[in-house]
């Protein structure tokens, strides 16, 4: 009975708070950076091709792979980000979330392949906590904040797996952890680096914009 | 009134906008900009990663600019920026960037970090943590008029010099000249050639110029140190004088901060746009070869490589005239691995270069450079930075590299038209 | 009257003291017909076959145990799934294996005479007696809402578990609570083992077999491993034997491969539907389902809602009725997302704005109350 009920409060009130904690997170932080302004750059601006949206694309496709010495970051990161964005957005059942609050759904892809990219992304966050432990630059700038995004980052896909598998526990007890598991992903979101999420896009504007007005490309 | 950490943490408050914040919050700790910076890459030091060198700063941000942060302050779970934090800072935001800039092209949530060294600079300097060195040299720009003492008379009599050499006048505050030449000490001291090289080709090209006596020095300490107080101080010398002299153009020297001074943060120090416009020489340069008044003859056989100034190329959008110039003389110019926008520095800009207690560091910085000019198997080096130049200079030397370093507008004067030379008195 | 009484309680100890196997004999059922049944039993209880030999051993000595059924707030839906099986069915040869010696909806006998038969069977076969429940309990107000010849069910309930060797809660009601404890749940409902947790009545070994109904075949597979082993089968953590409930629909269905694939009807008249897809998206419960509907199957093995077009809705687990929409996925959120973000962006808002007046008040007065720094205030004094 226990677990029916966790279940019920993780799909019902659970999520009502997650949501209202993390959009009102969101907007807190947002509004904080936001009303602290920019000042106009008055020096003339070079003709040039740079821009903020140009920059927003492009440091998706940052990989000077050849002149790293750190590949683990590169390689896993974009593994574990675009496995993060495939099992978010394609598996069936969380399409049917995404239909439970948007207006519009769409296809989702087989479940065997999202399994595999699951193992794939955890794998990768594997390497990047020990990368993050062992790693001296990363070992330096590493707070426990650090960790706790990558712990609340890490459960739901741990516990989407086990539930996929039955693993240790029954189906129902499992799919109430894991959705309280991306509840707790959701109320730490906007309180930790997490939120980069959505300021890299005015992180990269800014930049893009302040590179572009000296006609350089960034 | 002296520094204080309050007016540090003040000076803090001022520099924070929504890109700080922004920024700030989109940081993961991923530490690939340690890849970007020399100073890490050639030390293995990760204190050098340029994050962590924001980190009072950050940390600052944090527990003033966000509710989380308020909180955790006020309940205590958090410390506050301290002197002694901002003492061993020191080495960290002066030392060990040269505010090159190539961190910024590479933070994939695409943090302008430089941006950020720039700003904290003016809380360290508020606070009394700027070196020594750069303090004294601010002192000569502000009393004297260049950062390294060099007075009116002397730079008339290196011109003097010019005049006497090429038979070329050297024009001073001549009223509606249609350029106004800027010059950074280090020419005007170490590198004279250059004077005499655009007083040559301005004549090929027929173009009137001048040099103010009011304002002739280009480089701009007060941007270095982080004093925009001090900045503004230096750049309302120049613009007064260009002002006065209503010349069209003013021409920043080959020096890579000088032109970012006065060219980007200028007006934004001032709180207007120029009535004139600023260009640095390479494009001055590139303008007349588009025009056809810049014509050269001859060309050079020996292999030539570019070292592009950071801030020529990645903080100030001068990529291509450089090479186009280079390109009328040399037959033999292979470029340096990550050239243009992603250059590696030299190892001495944004105030290392006059620091004496980085000296050590910007040698094992200058590795780097050194790798780079080695793999090419060139035979000279050419640039467009007395700064940078100085370095090469040096650093070829003391690793026993034989290897001249050249300033480009220097270099292409050396190609004009013997009839030219013919009036050398 | 009372002869009538001593007539009926004589029946029913003669009928007691035949073993199965002789009963079965007097009924014309073969030896051979008997193995038959024993083996069959032992598949579906997943035991091997080897132990068919062992249940007609145990079934066919032994004499045939009392079985009282009580009946609480239900629908008669658990009767009726067990006694419209077709015959001849392993349920009625089971039935021929017990003493049902009260059932107030299958015995002839009715008033104050079923009740006295009641009586005297728990008397009779106290600490012996099976005792099978179905429906849910009200407990709310001294469970005043439901009562049978003048006695509360709590109260019928307490007295029928004090003697009981074992209880069986037959359906989700009687298991779980199930329709009757749906919110508001105004008769304040429970379930057997919710008031044997609670002390209202006393713990005795309980059997849980939920569904609305329960599957025929896998109440009388319990009761026979009753019969044959004399002890009650494995159980899970809510008291399911694991030979039916250790499995979800959703692992035994057909149509898993489906969802494997990422093939899924959309609606139930569309292409995906049409060709047997799963039916995850239209809310089947599948996945959280444990019981064995798309492996026995109902009306003889010959279908189960799954493979009749529609999802499972969940009938036989814990609060399903309270669950959310059966048409709405299981992963679906039953929240109210806009409401609750709304809420947050205007909390946001508010803190936004607070949080923003204060960043501002402090940078601007920095800019504003701005002292220039000359050279002289570089060096530390």
């Amino acid at each position: 009975m226990e677990v029916e009920a966790l279940l019920a409060w993780a799909r019902g009130p659970g999520f009502e708070w997650a949501l209202l904690i993390m959009f009102g997170g969101i907007t807190l932080r947002l509004i904080e950076i936001a009303t602290l302004g920019r000042k106009r750059d008055l020096s003339l601006p070079r003709e040039g091709k740079g821009s903020g949206w140009r920059t927003i694309v492009s440091r998706f496709f940052s990989f000077p792979l050849l002149a790293t010495t750190n590949v683990i970051t590169y390689v896993a990161g974009y593994i574990f980000h675009l496995g993060l964005l495939i099992i978010i957005f394609f598996l069936v059942p969380h399409i049917e979330v995404w239909r439970g609050v948007l207006p519009f759904t769409w296809g989702g892809l087989p479940t065997t392949i999202i399994d595999l990219v699951t193992v794939l992304t955890m794998v990768a966050m594997g390497l990047l906590l020990f990368d993050r432990l062992t790693h001296p630059v990363k070992r330096l700038l590493s707070t426990a904040g650090d960790y706790l995004a990558w712990t609340v980052t890490f459960l739901p896909l741990l516990t989407g797996y086990c539930t996929y598998h039955h693993l240790f526990f029954d189906y129902s007890l499992l799919l109430a952890l894991h959705i309280l598991s991306v509840e707790l992903l959701m109320v730490v979101f906007p309180f930790s680096k997490l939120i980069h999420a959505l300021t890299t896009f005015s992180s990269r504007w800014f930049t893009g914009e302040q590179f572009g007005h000296k006609g350089v490309t960034s | 009134m002296s520094a204080s950490l309050k007016r540090g943490l003040q000076a803090f408050d001022e520099v924070i906008d929504a890109s700080v914040a922004s920024f700030f919050s989109s940081c993961v700790h991923c530490g690939l900009c340690a890849d970007a910076c020399l100073f890490y890459t050639e030390t293995g030091d990760p204190r050098y990663t340029p994050i962590y060198k924001l980190k009072p700063l950050q940390r600052y941000w944090n527990q003033h600019y966000t509710l989380g942060g308020k909180i955790a302050s006020y309940l205590g779970l958090t410390t506050a920026v301290d002197d002694a934090e901002l003492a061993e800072w020191q080495e960290l935001i002066y030392n060990s960037c040269t505010l090159c800039g190539r961190c910024s092209m590479v933070c994939p949530v695409g943090n302008d970090l430089t941006a950020m060294i720039r700003k904290i600079r003016e809380g360290m300097a508020a606070a009394g943590y700027a070196p020594e060195d750069l303090i004294a040299a601010a002192g000569r720009a502000v009393k004297i008029g260049s950062p390294m003492g060099v007075r009116l008379p002397a730079l008339k009599a290196q011109a003097a010099h010019v005049e006497k050499d090429s038979g070329l006048e050297i024009p001073f505050d001549r009223e509606g000249a249609e350029y106004m030449l800027l010059l950074s000490s280090m020419e005007i001291m170490n590198y004279p050639e250059y004077l005499e090289a655009v007083a040559r080709i301005m004549k090929q090209a027929g173009k009137s110029w001048t040099l103010s006596s009011e304002a002739f020095e280009a480089t701009n300490t007060g941007i270095q140190i982080g004093v925009s107080d001090i900045a503004r101080t230096l750049v309302k010398r120049v613009v007064d004088a260009a002002e006065k002299l209503r010349v069209k153009t003013v021409i920043s020297p080959e020096c890579g901060h000088a032109y970012t001074a006065i060219r980007w943060d200028g007006p934004n120090l001032i709180g207007r746009p120029y009535p004139f416009e600023v260009l640095h020489i390479l494009e001055v340069l590139e303008q007349f070869r588009l025009q056809g008044v810049l014509q050269l003859e001859g060309s050079e056989s020996q292999r030539l490589t570019f070292h592009d100034p950071c801030q020529l190329v990645r903080r100030g959008g001068v990529i291509d005239p450089p090479r186009n110039l280079l390109r009328m003389v040399a037959d033999n110019f292979v470029e340096m691995g990550d050239h243009g926008k992603m250059n590696w520095c030299c190892g001495a800009g944004g105030g290392v270069g006059a620091n004496e207690s980085a000296a050590e560091l910007k040698m094992q910085a200058f590795q780097r450079k050194k790798r780079q000019i080695s793999e090419l198997g060139v035979d000279a080096v050419v640039t467009a930075c007395a700064n940078c130049r100085i370095q090469l200079e040096e650093g070829l030397e003391e690793n026993e590299m034989d290897l001249p370093v050249l300033g480009l507008t220097e270099l292409l004067a050396e190609h004009l038209p013997q009839r030219e030379k013919g009036e050398r008195g | 009257m009372k002869s009538d009484r001593e007539k009926e309680s004589g029946a029913i100890v003669s009928q007691r003291e035949e073993t199965v196997l002789q009963r079965l004999r007097r009924q014309g059922i073969s030896r051979r017909g008997f193995l038959k049944f024993c083996t069959a039993t032992a598949s579906m209880m997943a035991l091997p076959p080897t132990m068919a030999p062992a249940i007609a051993a145990a079934l066919g000595s032994a004499t045939r145990p009392s079985v009282i059924w009580l009946s609480f707030q239900e629908c008669t839906g658990c009767t009726e799934s067990l006694t419209r099986s077709h015959l001849p069915t392993v349920e009625s040869l089971i039935f021929d294996a017990i003493s049902l010696d009260y059932h107030h909806t299958l015995q002839a006998a009715s008033g104050e005479a079923a009740e006295r038969a009641r009586e005297e069977a728990m008397a009779r076969y106290a600490g012996e007696y099976l005792l099978l429940v179905d429906g849910s309990i009200p407990y709310g107000d001294e469970g005043i809402y439901s009562t049978i010849a003048g006695v509360s069910n709590l109260e019928m309930l307490r007295q029928g578990v004090e003697g009981a060797a074992a209880v069986i809660a037959i359906g989700t009601c009687s298991s779980f609570g199930g329709l009757p404890m749906a919110s508001p749940n105004p008769t304040g409902a429970m379930s057997v083992n919710d008031l044997m947790q609670r002390g209202a009545i006393q713990r005795r070994p309980l059997i849980n077999i939920p569904g609305c109904p329960p599957i025929p075949a896998v109440i009388t597979g319990v009761i026979a491993h009753y019969l044959t082993f004399g002890t009650i089968p494995q159980l899970d953590a809510l008291h399911r034997p694991l030979s039916f409930y250790g499995d979800t629909i959703h692992d035994r269905c057909y149509r898993r491969t489906y969802y494997d694939q990422g093939k899924f009807a959309d609606t139930f008249d569309d292409e995906g539907a049409r060709l047997g897809w799963c039916l995850y998206k239209l809310g089947c419960r599948g996945p959280t389902t444990y019981n064995s509907c798309a492996t026995l199957k109902w009306n003889g093995g010959t279908s189960f809602p799954i493979q009749s077009g529609h999802g499972c809705i969940g009938c036989s687990e814990p609060g399903f009725w309270d669950a959310g929409s059966f048409y709405e996925a299981l992963s679906m959120p039953t929240a109210a997302a806009t409401t609750a973000t709304r809420a947050g962006v205007g909390v946001g808002v508010a803190a936004g704005a607070l949080s923003a007046w204060q960043n501002l008040h402090q940078r601007n007065g920095a800019r504003t109350g701005h002292q220039e720094v000359k050279l002289d205030d570089l060096e530390r004094g």
